[in-house]
């Protein structure tokens, strides 16, 4: 067992793992930040995105070692601070981006990361972004018209297919 | 998974150190390694990870003109980073999916040798040079078939060389379930010739069209191709596509691939 300090959220975290404990374990068992969604545990469908350092990293395919000493931010930190949902978040509800919502920590946070470096990006862009991030449900549509709104973007341009 | 120790050298001396430990395993991006420990397909004593060793990381730009990368440099940067060579940086940006090229490593990629990624491809139609801790490898004598590379136990490839052509251009034809290349090709036009490397197809791993080069070294477009072709008999055959459709595809995609080399 060895220590690992990081900052979740803001908030110094720390723990005892396991050269073998996922960034995704340690998040879940650990810090009970159950958010972070595993879905495949295979690096395919995303549900387990959260940032290190900044960028979107699969946590199910990360070591909760190789996080030592990191930022690293996850869906519970998402929300504006008097607790209402961010623009994001509430861009999903209001377009209809989720509806089991298993996929859906993954994808804000795939958002986040995508906005953060494009602020305008086109539909084109938003769909090659999510190549990673599989969602069963929704046919992904409702999704990019979220991104788009939650863009500043005109969400009704996106046509139905 | 088993458990293992973890590691985190900072230097290439210290992890070269560390990896002479019995059953010890050099970590990159962990994007091919953690799926393959979690299948128990390896059981490594400890994981040294190279991702702290700041001499392995960036981008930079060598006296010849070459482009140099740092063997630990993930993905996302070489994308951002390597304009210089636009073909590679754009090679870069379309390797998985964004969270995964936050991560995965050209050294972890290089090291593992996939018969369907795309770095190998660009590495050997480059003629680029693989730089370890020890010595300098020419891609012509790097990758010995899938999955097999001239790389000792517990070497590490620290940077990878590559000089920048004057046209060069990747094609990838996505097998949509793993993203990787179901074929992939990668045209370079230097001064002194044209290469030409294919992944994803052959059962022997990344490899050159020697007579596809020819051709396009004596008239470097589409139409020089024509009438040459592969046999699919030694190519990859999977519910994805048999070796002759790979085989088909591989022409297909060189021709592309020259259409569009800028
Ligand atoms: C969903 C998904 C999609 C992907 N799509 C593609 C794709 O389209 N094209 C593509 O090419 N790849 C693809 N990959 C693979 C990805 O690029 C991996 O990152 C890469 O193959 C391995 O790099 P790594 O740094 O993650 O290495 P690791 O997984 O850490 O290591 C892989 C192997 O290399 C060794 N190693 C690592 N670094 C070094 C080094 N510097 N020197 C010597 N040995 C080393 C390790 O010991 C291990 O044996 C995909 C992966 C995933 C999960
Ligand atoms: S749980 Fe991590 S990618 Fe699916
Ligand atoms: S909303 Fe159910 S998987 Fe995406």
């Amino acid at each position: 067992m060895t220590q690992v300090n990081m900052t979740v959220n803001g908030k110094a975290a720390s723990g005892d793992v396991e050269g073998r404990t996922l960034l995704s374990s340690f998040l879940r068992d650990q810090l009970k930040l159950t958010g972070t969604h595993v879905g495949c545990d295979t690096s395919q469908c995303g549900a387990c995105v959260v940032h290190v350092d900044g960028v979107a990293v699969k946590s199910c395919t990360m070591l909760a070692a190789e996080a030592d000493g990191a930022e690293v931010a996850t869906i519970e930190g998402q929300a504006n601070p008097d607790g209402s949902l961010n623009v994001i978040q509430q861009a999903f509800q209001d377009h209809h981006g989720l509806q089991c919502g298993f996929c859906t920590p993954g994808m804000v946070m795939s958002t986040a990361a995508l906005l953060k470096d494009n602020p305008k990006p086109t539909e084109t862009e938003v769909r090659a972004y999510l190549e990673g991030n599989i969602c069963r449900c929704t046919g992904y549509h409702n999704i990019v018209k979220a991104i788009m709104a939650a863009s500043g973007q005109d969400a009704g341009a996106i046509a139905a297919e | 998974m088993y458990n293992f120790e973890f590691e985190k050298p900072e230097t290439v001396a210290d992890a070269v150190a560390a990896l002479g430990a019995e059953d010890a395993q050099a970590l990159g991006g962990g994007q091919t390694l953690i799926p393959t420990l979690k299948q128990r397909l390896a059981s490594p004593s400890t994981l040294v990870s190279l991702k702290n060793i700041a001499e392995m990381q960036g981008v930079c730009k060598g006296d010849d003109g070459s482009i140099c990368i740092g063997g630990a440099t993930n993905h996302a940067t070489v994308a951002a980073e390597a304009g210089d060579y636009p073909a590679l940086a754009e090679t870069a940006a379309h390797i998985g999916d964004p969270a995964v090229r936050n991560r995965g490593t050209i050294g972890g990629s290089l090291a593992n040798n996939d018969p369907s990624a795309c770095y190998p491809a660009a590495a050997l139609a480059s003629g680029a040079t693989i730089v370890t801790n020890s010595r300098e490898i020419a891609a012509d004598d790097y990758f010995q078939g899938m999955f097999t590379t001239a790389l000792e136990e517990g070497e590490i490839v620290t940077e990878v060389r590559f000089p920048v052509p004057e046209k060069a251009n990747y094609q990838k034809f996505v097998q949509p379930a793993s993203r990787f290349a179901l074929v992939g090709v990668f045209v370079a036009k230097y001064s002194d010739g044209v290469r030409v490397a294919i992944t994803g197809a052959s059962n022997d791993g990344v490899f050159r069209w020697a007579e596809a080069e020819a051709a396009l070294s004596a008239n470097f477009a589409p139409e020089a191709l024509d009438g040459l072709s592969l046999s699919g008999d030694d190519m990859i055959s999977d519910l994805h596509g048999t070796g002759a459709y790979r085989a088909h595809l591989c022409g297909v995609m060189t021709k592309r691939a020259v259409a569009a080399a800028a």
